[in-house]
């Protein structure tokens, strides 16, 4: 009788206090952020993810310190091109994890909304704005029963075609075939000519550069250790991650006519996808800010804005 | 001395409605332990990989290398824990240790924040209670109920078990609900609910009754346990069974894709293996201690292998994966409880948590090499030709147990 009565008041302060901690978490993530805003692509902003409100927001490239114009619209991922952005919204509460695509127009609105499997890992729009591509993180079809994989797709903007995962890419290193069951990729960056792509290939422990040709659908490696590459503006260079020691990835830009490589100047660890402001400046998300450092080695890190994550830069 | 070992061959021919008709309480207790100390490691482990990647911005890719040494190091664990049980006569204590390792664990994954070696620490950390605690609950288990009755014991405690890992996820659901998506809450609230967990244990489970005799638990007696030739055998079939089996992922993979299951629905596939342990452990259980463990327990092993050959098989109707998700069930409810069943009465009681931790490990080092084997005959041969040899495989090592039958009857 005593046994019954400690255990149940044992149980009911246990649970009360697992509840306290729950309804004291819904509160904190409730406060309001400022009003919210009409945001747009036009030119000339420097769009992110406000990582204290998860919404998107826009500073003047110029002026990235000053006065933020923040959207209604809370995204985990963003990116934007010409006249198309995404947004990867992980669903709370979602178990398994699905993660809303949500591909959006030059005002934000949504113009077609698609539910994965997974959580957002990146996401990126082809130059032209025509398609619009990501990444997620799935678990489950691992045979390492807490393994985790990643699925790429994408979305053309203008004919409705979605492929929900790239996988199927018949991909040729020095003319043969590559098979492998483990494939993954993730990263995928558009060539302006929305045809040409980049993505990494992870198969067997290694990392792969793929660039393939959507219309013909078929791909090659070009080099390994190469992850999230990120095309640039003219099309002849690929910033992207090196791995140099177990979960330690470095910036470098590849030059695709003489591959040859150039570490920059960004001496920490990046785990991002970076993104070219223009042909001589990469921008990346780093300990809770968007950073800038110079695309050819040069110079040294500099703290864009703070508190964000994601950045797109319209123009 | 080994009364239970001694008596186990009459006890084919008792009439099991002989048998005492409740469940002892110990059974149930440790049983309902699991149940909340499941919800509580359920719950975290549905939400991991969304706050690994979402709450830390980690790239959980780098998670998946460890799994294969977290294995390795929790098989040594294992042994150790269900060894000092015996060795101290303490099961009750080392199970509770276990118990309690695992659920300071759960606040142990804030106090980590987003640090990667943190975080591998505290969930290698986890997987440690998680060993520890095996070997010393099944030892009470088995001590604490009938010789002839191990099975329906066995299979009470794994269907409860089984009910906690299923209402796990569904609580982390609501946490999440209702915190409008705190992990930290579904931490806190798994760090509670294992609480009660451990505080039901030390509240009302019983250390294994009678004191223990001393010389009987060196580890001298511990080695000498893999001279019994019976329990010896039980030991390498068990672990030669492990190395033909199909890791369940891989099945459910198969399932995926030869039936086209959309990626969304591909984690609810356990749950149908789940539905039908939780349904048929208790009456497997008892059918075991009725016709014998052993041949449940080949029996369970070959509903795996038709398992195989149905989602490998020339037609591919919707009830087919419906068949197979169900013999998977079957196996799980014929294999996992009926193992240790068969393998207690081998074992004399002061070092029964010594034995179970290590026919354990020989099985899951076992499953664990397959997994590898299986995977690399996959990437060599594709799939469907790996699964049939597999399945062959399966038939051969069956087929040879049934005919060396280590546990008699």
């Amino acid at each position: 009788m005593r046994r019954l009565l400690f255990a149940l008041l044992g149980s009911v302060l246990l649970i009360g206090a697992a509840v306290a901690f729950t309804v004291q978490a819904r509160q904190s993530v409730a406060q309001d952020g400022p009003a919210a805003e009409q945001l747009t692509l036009e030119p000339g902003q420097l769009l992110f993810r406000d990582t204290g409100t998860g919404r998107v927001s826009s500073v003047s490239p110029t002026d990235p310190g000053g006065a933020r114009r923040s959207s209604a619209l809370v995204c985990d991922r963003f990116a934007a091109a010409r006249r198309t952005a995404v947004c990867l919204a992980a669903r709370p509460g979602a178990l398994p994890a699905v993660t809303d695509v949500l591909v959006l127009d030059s005002t934000l609105a949504v113009r077609h909304r698609e539910a994965l499997p997974g959580t957002p890992s990146r996401a990126r729009v082809s130059p032209d704005g025509k398609v619009v591509a990501w990444t997620l993180f799935v678990t489950g079809d691992s045979y390492a029963a807490t393994g985790f994989s990643t699925r790429a797709g994408l979305y053309e903007v203008e004919t409705g075609r979605l492929v929900k995962t790239i996988e199927e890419l018949p991909v040729f290193t020095a003319d043969r075939r590559y098979f492998a069951a483990d494939v993954n990729y993730w990263g995928i960056t558009f060539a302006a000519d929305g045809n040409r792509f980049y993505a990494t290939l992870g198969s067997r422990g290694t990392t792969r550069l793929v660039e393939a040709d959507y219309g013909r659908y078929q791909g090659k490696v070009l080099r390994e250790n190469v992850e999230c590459p990120s095309l640039s503006p003219d099309g002849t260079r690929v910033a992207f991650k090196k791995e140099v020691s177990d979960g330690v990835w470095r910036l470098a830009v590849l030059d695709l006519a003489s591959m040859v490589e150039t570490e920059l100047a960004e001496s920490r660890s990046v785990d991002d996808q970076a993104l070219w402001q223009d042909g001589s400046t990469i921008l990346y998300g780093l300990d809770d800010g968007v950073w800038s450092v110079p695309a050819d080695g040069t110079g040294g890190p500099r703290l864009l804005v703070e508190n964000a994550a994601s950045p797109a830069v319209t123009g | 001395m080994y009364i239970a070992a001694s008596r186990s061959p009459d006890l084919t021919t008792t009439d099991p409605r002989a048998l005492p008709r409740r469940v002892p309480a110990n059974v149930v207790a440790l049983g309902v332990v699991s149940l909340v100390t499941d919800v509580s490691s359920e719950m975290v482990t549905a939400v991991l990989p969304l706050y690994l990647v979402l709450g830390l911005g980690l790239n959980p890719l780098q998670f998946g290398l460890l799994d294969g040494l977290y294995t390795g190091a929790t098989a040594v664990v294992r042994v150790l824990g269900g060894h000092l049980a015996d060795r101290w006569g303490r099961l009750k204590a080392v199970a509770g240790f276990g118990y309690g390792l695992s659920a300071v664990c759960k606040l142990g994954l804030l106090a980590a924040g987003s640090s990667v070696a943190a975080i591998g620490v505290v969930l290698a950390a986890d997987r440690t209670g998680k060993g520890l605690r095996t070997g010393p609950r099944d030892a009470l288990i088995s001590l604490s109920s009938d010789p002839a009755a191990l099975g329906r014991s066995f299979g009470v405690h794994r269907a409860l078990d089984t009910v906690g890992a299923l209402l796990g996820p569904v609580a982390a659901m609501g946490v999440l609900a209702v915190s409008l998506g705190s992990y930290p809450s579904v931490f806190v609230t798994s760090f509670c609910v294992a609480a009660v967990g451990v505080l039901l244990l030390v509240l009302f489970v019983r250390d294994r009754p009678g004191a223990v005799d001393r010389v009987a638990v060196s580890s001298r007696a511990a080695l000498d346990l893999l001279r019994r030739r019976d329990f010896r055998r039980v030991t390498l079939w068990a672990a030669a069974l492990g190395l033909v089996t199909v890791g369940d992922a891989f099945l459910y993979l198969v399932l995926q894709r030869r039936w086209d299951v959309p990626v969304a629905y591909f984690p609810l596939l356990p749950l149908g293996t789940a539905a039908v342990y939780l349904l048929l452990a208790v009456p497997v259980g008892r059918l075991a201690d009725r016709v014998g463990r052993w041949p449940v327990f080949l029996g369970g092993h070959a509903a795996l292998g038709v398992a195989l050959v149905v989602v490998c098989g020339p037609t591919a109707g919707p009830g087919l994966a419906v068949l197979a998700l169900a013999l998977h069930g079957v196996f799980y409810a014929a294999t996992d409880g009926v193992l240790m069943a068969a393998a207690g009465p081998m074992v004399p009681p002061e070092l029964r948590s010594t034995g179970f931790a290590v026919v354990q490990t020989g099985q899951a080092v076992a499953r664990m090499s397959s997994s590898i084997l299986f995977g690399l005959a996959w990437t060599l041969w594709g799939l469907r030709p790996a699964v049939f040899a597999a399945a062959g495989l399966l038939a051969v090592v069956v087929l040879a147990a049934a005919v060396a039958r280590p546990v008699r009857p």
